[in-house]
């Protein structure tokens, strides 16, 4: 995983030292870089702190009870919203001229035409954090879910309130010690992705300056070329920023550990935490959730309306127009997608697979080290090593082909789906391989009667956040695809450059089936294979 | 240097008489013959779904005319195809390039001839080369003051044109003073694309244009010297009509695209676009009320010429000079320029065309929103390239970080 991210990385190195390091002071003068530079880290972080805070209120709040289950089941449609339609929903939901405006106007607020207010793109990045977070939330609460061991994390709850210990504070101190180990390298690429996102930061962030990674973008863009360097001693900066926003992460994670351990032994049982972090909990997931749907929900109306104008709460006419375009590219792109995805989905699947049964049958334990290695490319900022690797991908004469573009994004399938099946593959109760062994059955016997039937669940989410994945990569595909792979996303950012907000609906629409249909199997298909084994559900 | 030297050379070669007709007729048969078969990739901008079902109408006509096959790849950017031709030099690959074709002007035609990195003069060879309307306009072999010397064969031109409601204003602001005078009497009513984008650059040369005193200095590239006295009075207009824009300036709209939208939505009630034709077409479309309408600044707006281009190293040049010539067809011109489908200004010659191909255009309904050609009024000249880098740069340094 390694070696592609720094051959990548020399590849952008290069041109940003070339020329006596020009890229490095054409940057330094640039005026907006010590704000872009402040919005990066300050969305990144703060993005990320509330999705991770609302996370753990949520998990302590509900873990266990039945109030969770309507939520876990919202959790895997959530994930397929690509980042740009869900950007985009969201915008045309709290624009002063978007669905919420429209719908309160003009009979509540007097408003005939838009008002001119500063919502999206505000100058301190809110709409940009807030949009972050619904997007990141759901993720971060996937990857707990799949960490969490049902059995014992009920047990230590339980010990904790017959201590007196009230339900936030009980988890606080059994539960989340153990997971934030296993959330930690989730949360690394969380904050790393949301310090270097183009698509939502071009929607919903600051324009004057716009954040850095945008910028770099932009620089990438200039029609003379002239800015190449730039952008590339841009990248590099941006990398640098992000391992500074690690180091100030680990930073307040120590700090974190010790309030912990502080609470823990004064022994506070601040059973009055728990009614509003319920309230918090119910509120944060039926904002994000119902934004999240009602924005999606815009989308497919714009997909189908004719004329939509303000203050108008519907469209007054209706038109299929925005399909019949979509439609000739649908069938070609769609199959390419799913083959892309399937090509670099089930080889991780199988490397994961075959990485955590060598764990098992030999008592090795990954090193942290090997685990770094692994989510490089989730750290790294795509745009820091993409356009090397692009160039890389040339010299050898593997570009422009689907199998090449499939490679590519098992750099990024791979350590999403070793994220998401480690924990459920490594917490498997140890007594049923003995009991196996002990019946004289071989070390492949037991992994495909036993381990392999108990894991169908998490090897099905883990196939589906693989797809997800893939079928979101829009550089990698296009810059190792040479433009001649043409892939459902690829042909929805070039649309939503356009900014048609019918055909953007429909391709969204689009990008979300696939992954929503592998995310379904993952649910509806253990339900049906074991429907006669109730105990095999839990 | 030599490079370049070389290519004029080759581009004088192009015009001498050593090149008949029949000499011309018989290399387009061989190119022909080869072309046929061929997979053609046209880089082209993918944002507009007009643009590319008119794209995708273009692959049927070679398909059937020339077994041609044509295969649009959908661009955000065109800098994403010029940055790959590019890497595609740096590793060493001078034949077997992904990019065929490519829709091009302005910088990003500079930038690729400076650096060798395109193939030509293959332009006024093309059999249909002799219908252009060179002499009327220009602009098909001067691109941004650079001339083309047969590197790029023109398919379409543009001129900024301003978009108002009329619901909304009487009388469109016809002058920039008018138009700073409406728009600080309707606050939040007016806004350009942020620079470095193209056509908010273009709003800034057309204000330019308004206010040097002698327009043929912008045909010149930028004169350090003087260069601070003449952009002052630009500065002056928009920091008398900043605090009155869109969200009071303190946000723009990305792009053309966004600009669009932001009329369709209501936000704002006076746009533009380098398209005359758009807003009708947009209209036609449903996307836009049918109470819009155009207008252009008395003294002229901006034009300039939509180009194809064929990279040096590009792995079917026959294949890609049969649709450069196949975009020169009178009546894929003529469907271009139909409202319904594009709205798109012909690079032809009309009144010299045959009868025929004449009157498909004559037949043309160009939409209630679109200014007879007699009513756009003088079609400017693009100012040297080197004036929308030194904008930009100062806009972003002016304005780009002011918050």
């Amino acid at each position: 995983m390694a070696a592609p991210v720094l051959a990548g990385l020399a590849g952008t190195l290069f041109p940003a030292l070339s020329n006596g390091a020009e890229g490095f002071r054409t940057l330094a003068a640039w005026p907006g870089l010590p704000r872009a530079s402040a919005l990066s880290l300050g969305s990144g972080l703060a993005s990320t702190a509330l999705s991770l805070f609302l996370c753990i209120t949520l998990l302590a709040a509900f873990y266990g009870t039945g109030g969770f289950t309507p939520l876990r089941r919202l959790l895997a449609p959530l994930l397929s919203v690509p980042h740009a339609a869900a950007a985009l929903g969201l915008a045309f939901l709290i624009a002063p001229s978007g669905w919420i405006a429209r719908a309160l106007s003009p009979w509540a607020t007097g408003w005939t035409a838009p008002p001119d207010l500063l919502i999206l793109n505000d100058a301190y990045g809110v709409s940009l954090t807030l949009g972050l977070v619904a997007k990141e939330l759901p993720f971060l609460l996937l990857m707990a879910l799949s960490s969490l061991n049902a059995a014992q994390t009920d047990r230590a709850m339980t010990t904790a309130s017959t201590l007196g210990y009230g339900r936030v504070s009980g988890f606080v101190l059994t539960v989340l010690p153990g997971l934030y180990r296993q959330l930690r390298l989730p949360v690394y690429a969380v904050l790393a992705y949301a310090m270097t996102s183009v698509d939502m930061a071009m929607i919903l962030g600051p324009t004057l300056p716009p954040t850095l990674s945008q910028q770099v973008v932009i620089w990438r863009m200039v029609p003379d070329l002239t800015q190449q360097t730039t952008a590339a001693a841009g990248a590099i900066w941006q990398l640098t920023l992000v391992l500074f926003a690690l180091f100030l992460w680990r930073i307040c994670e120590g700090l974190a550990r010790h309030a912990v351990t502080l609470w823990a032994t004064a022994g506070l049982r601040a059973p009055g935490l728990d009614a509003p972090a319920r309230v918090l909990a119910r509120l944060a997931a039926s904002t994000i959730g119902l934004a999240l749907c009602l924005g999606l929900a815009s989308l497919a109306l714009w997909s189908i309306a004719g004329d939509w104008r303000f203050p108008d709460a519907l469209p007054r006419s209706f038109t299929l127009n925005a399909w019949h375009i979509a439609l000739p590219d649908l069938l070609p792109a769609t199959g390419l997608t799913l083959a892309i995805a399937l090509a670099a989905t089930l080889p991780a699947l199988a490397l994961t697979l075959g990485c955590l049964e060598a764990e098992t049958r030999h008592g090795l334990s990954a090193t942290p080290r090997a685990m770094t290695l692994l989510y490089l490319p989730l750290v790294i900022p795509q745009i820091a090593f993409l356009p090397g690797l692009q160039t890389f991908a040339l010299m050898v004469g593997a570009e422009g082909t689907w199998p090449a573009v499939a490679a590519t994004h098992l750099v990024f399938v791979l350590p999403y789906v070793f994220l998401s099946l480690s924990q459920p593959y490594r917490s498997l109760d140890p007594r049923l391989t003995t009991v196996g062994r002990a019946l004289g059955k071989t070390e492949a016997r037991i992994f495909w009667t036993l381990r392999l039937p108990l894991l169908l669940a998490p090897v099905l989410t883990a196939l589906a956040i693989g797809m997800a994945i893939s079928v979101g990569q829009y550089l990698p595909t296009l810059l190792v695809g040479g433009g001649r792979v043409t892939t459902l996303t690829t042909d929805a950012v070039a649309l939503s450059s356009g900014g048609n907000r019918r055909v953007i609906g429909s391709f969204a629409l689009l990008q979300m089936l696939l992954p929503a249909l592998f995310f379904g199997l993952a649910l509806a298909l253990p339900r049906l294979i074991w429907r006669n084994r109730r105990g095999m559900l839990a | 240097m030599q490079r370049r030297d070389f290519h004029r050379l080759i581009a004088g070669l192009a015009l001498t008489p050593v090149l008949t007709g029949k000499t011309l007729a018989a290399e387009w048969d061989g190119i022909l013959s080869a072309a046929k078969g061929q997979t053609v990739y046209w880089h082209a901008w993918g944002g507009d779904p007009k643009i590319n079902a008119f794209i995708a109408w273009v692959g049927e006509q070679a398909q059937a005319r020339y077994g041609v096959t044509l295969e649009h790849v959908k661009l955000a950017s065109t800098a994403d195809a010029v940055a790959r031709v590019q890497s595609e030099q740096a590793a060493g690959l001078t034949t077997g390039g992904a990019v065929d074709l490519v829709w091009i002007n302005g910088e990003n035609f500079a930038a690729m001839k400076a650096a060798g990195l395109l193939f030509g003069p293959f332009a006024e060879a093309l059999p249909n080369w002799p219908l252009v309307d060179v002499a009327g306009k220009p602009a098909v072999v001067t691109d941004f003051t650079l001339p083309t010397d047969g590197f790029e064969s023109p398919w379409a031109m543009a001129q900024m044109v301003f978009e108002y409601d009329s619901l909304q204003m009487k009388e469109p602001p016809q002058t920039l003073d008018l138009l700073a005078e409406w728009a600080i009497a309707n606050p939040g009513r007016f806004t350009y694309p942020q620079p470095p984008d193209y056509l908010g650059v273009t709003f800034l040369k057309q204000v330019l244009y308004g206010m040097v005193p002698d327009p043929a200095l912008l045909q010149q590239p930028v004169d350090d010297a003087t260069y601070p006295a003449t952009v002052a009075l630009l500065w002056a207009f928009l920091d008398r009509i900043h605090p009155a824009l869109w969200r009071s300036g303190r946000a723009f709209p990305a792009n053309e695209p966004a600009l669009g939208q932001l009329l369709a939505d209501g936000e704002i009630f006076l746009s533009f676009a380098f398209n005359p034709g758009r807003a009708s077409a947009e209209i036609a479309a449903g996307n836009l009320p049918d109470t819009i309408r155009t207008f252009t600044l008395e003294g002229g707006t901006i034009a300039n010429a939509s180009f194809v281009a064929i990279p040096f190293n590009a792995s079917h040049r026959a294949g890609a000079q049969v649709i450069a010539n196949l975009l020169l067809d009178p009546e894929v011109q003529a469907r271009a320029q139909d409202p319904a489908v594009l709205g798109f200004q012909t690079v032809l010659d009309v009144q010299a065309l045959p009868e025929q191909a004449k009157s498909r255009f004559d037949a043309l309904d160009l939409g209630v929103a679109t200014l007879p050609p007699a009513d756009l009024g003088p079609a400017l000249l693009e100012p040297h390239a080197s004036w929308a880098t030194r904008l930009a740069a100062d806009w972003t340094a002016r304005y780009g970080a002011a918050q």
